[in-house]
């Protein structure tokens, strides 16, 4: 049986580890090796590498960290952050990643998200939205979050899956950074809608709130700051799931 | 002397983390090419996409014949990787009317529609009569072989809404439809028994 996926994500800028609220605020969380090898040893069952550099002179770090991230880890990789064009995409992979996540630049232009799943497969691309409550539905959010793309989050996963997506990285932008819970009532939505795998992602701090995710649908979870901050370790996670009927790698 | 491993460039097949798990092993890589194809000491066959994208790529690269004269061999250390493992077989759904080199019986199937399509992640494979022990191992798969693959094969299954084949061995030539090169320690192991000549 598919096992339900924990993983560790590391928001990387000018080849450190950083970590804000609501994308904002960011602070130094170490070194992105140290901290990949040590999630890879505690049982992470895959990392998610995202670059938040601000320009495009920190964003030229990007591609050396995840070849450094390669060499030594035995686990998948996503890569994402500013990937504009296939070019991006093909860069990211070449260095080592096994899938590239694509956000802004989807939404400003769809057609490079059928062109990333038609070039390099389904498996490697990856649609990361970040989802906003507004009333009763919710929409996408792009530039980190600045802007409002004036997309229904729903719907925009379902036509990243017909353009040929292989995943959704779904953030909760309400939740990110908050340590309140993944937005249960997002994940039961897409998930009950759409046949693509989920990563729950904003708003994770207890074993509680990966319980809940998973049981609203999500297939994999994705976290930052319990584990940079060492409130918790994957293995004690996993523990706690498994002793709660939920089906984990360990 | 150090082992070269040669390694099949299909498409865009993400070849950087079969390279990076086999330069951890101490071993080096190189491209194949149509002269090395064919007497290699060890070769990969890694795979993304369709089959029938898979298949032309070898084509283009005039790879198609003297593959299939190693393939001939299973004396021949080959390791084939998802759709690597795929063209092994006779053929696959998603690619309807393309022959893979039928080493292998059977078709590559879609997984059932209750399942998450693709099957992303960790599944557990049942421990292998005399070859692999039980564990997880990292799949990224819509589509798998059902089938038994035929005598001499040793099998290794998994379940996702349907039972499949996760891992074949005849000889020196082994075809996972996982991947090794990402699947830990687990998958370490694998690759280098392989090279050893032990799986």
């Amino acid at each position: 049986m598919l096992t339900r996926r924990i993983i560790p994500c590391l928001d990387v800028a000018d080849g450190r580890i950083v970590k804000g609220v609501r994308f904002q605020g960011l602070r130094d969380a170490g070194d992105p090796l140290e901290r990949a090898l040590d999630y890879q040893r505690q049982g992470a069952d895959e990392l998610v590498v995202l670059d938040v550099s601000a320009t495009v002179a920190e964003r030229a770090h990007q591609t050396a960290v995840i070849r450094r991230l390669r060499a030594e880890l035995n686990i998948p990789l996503t890569a994402g952050g500013g990937v504009r064009s296939a070019a991006d995409a093909q860069r990211l992979l070449e260095a080592g990643a096994d899938k590239v996540a694509i956000n802004t630049a989807a939404v400003l232009q769809p057609a490079l998200l059928t062109e990333l799943s038609a070039r390099f497969g389904a498996q490697c691309t990856v649609i990361a939205i970040d989802a906003r409550r507004h009333q009763d539905s919710w929409e996408v959010v792009i530039n980190a979050g600045r802007d409002s793309a004036s997309r229904d989050a729903l719907q925009w996963i379902g036509e990243a899956e017909q353009r040929g997506a292989g995943e959704v990285l779904l953030t909760s932008w309400d939740r990110d950074g908050t340590l309140s819970g993944y937005d249960l009532e997002l994940l039961r939505a897409a998930s009950s809608r759409w046949s693509l795998p989920i990563i729950a992602s904003g708003g994770a701090k207890t074993a509680d709130h990966l319980v809940e995710a998973f049981e609203a649908g999500a297939d994999a979870v994705l976290a930052a700051s319990i584990f940079h901050d060492r409130d918790t370790t994957v293995s004690a996670l996993k523990a706690q799931l498994f002793a709660r009927g939920i089906e984990v790698r360990r | 002397m150090s082992t070269t491993i040669d390694i099949v460039l299909t498409n865009n097949a993400n070849i950087a983390s079969v390279r990076a798990a086999i330069a951890r092993l101490g071993y080096q890589t190189r491209d194949a090419d149509r002269r090395t194809v064919e007497d290699a000491t060890h070769l990969i066959l890694p795979g993304v996409g369709t089959l029938a994208s898979a298949r032309d790529a070898l084509d283009e690269q005039g790879l198609l014949a003297p593959l299939a004269q190693r393939l001939a061999e299973p004396q021949a250390p080959t390791l084939a990787i998802c759709v690597g493992m795929q063209l092994l077989s006779e053929g696959s759904e998603e690619s309807p009317g393309v022959a893979g080199f039928g080493l292998l019986s059977g078709i590559a199937r879609a997984f059932p529609p209750n399942v998450r399509r693709p099957q992303f992640g960790w599944n557990r494979i049942a421990a292998s009569d005399n070859w692999l022990a039980s564990g997880y191992v990292y799949f990224a798969n819509s589509f798998a072989l059902v089938d038994d693959p035929g005598p001499g094969w040793q099998t290794a299954w998994a379940t996702h809404g349907v039972r499949f084949l996760a891992a074949t061995r005849r000889g020196r030539m082994t075809a996972c439809q996982f991947h090794p090169e990402l699947s830990g320690a687990f998958g370490q192991k694998l690759i280098a028994d392989w090279i050893k000549g032990d799986a």
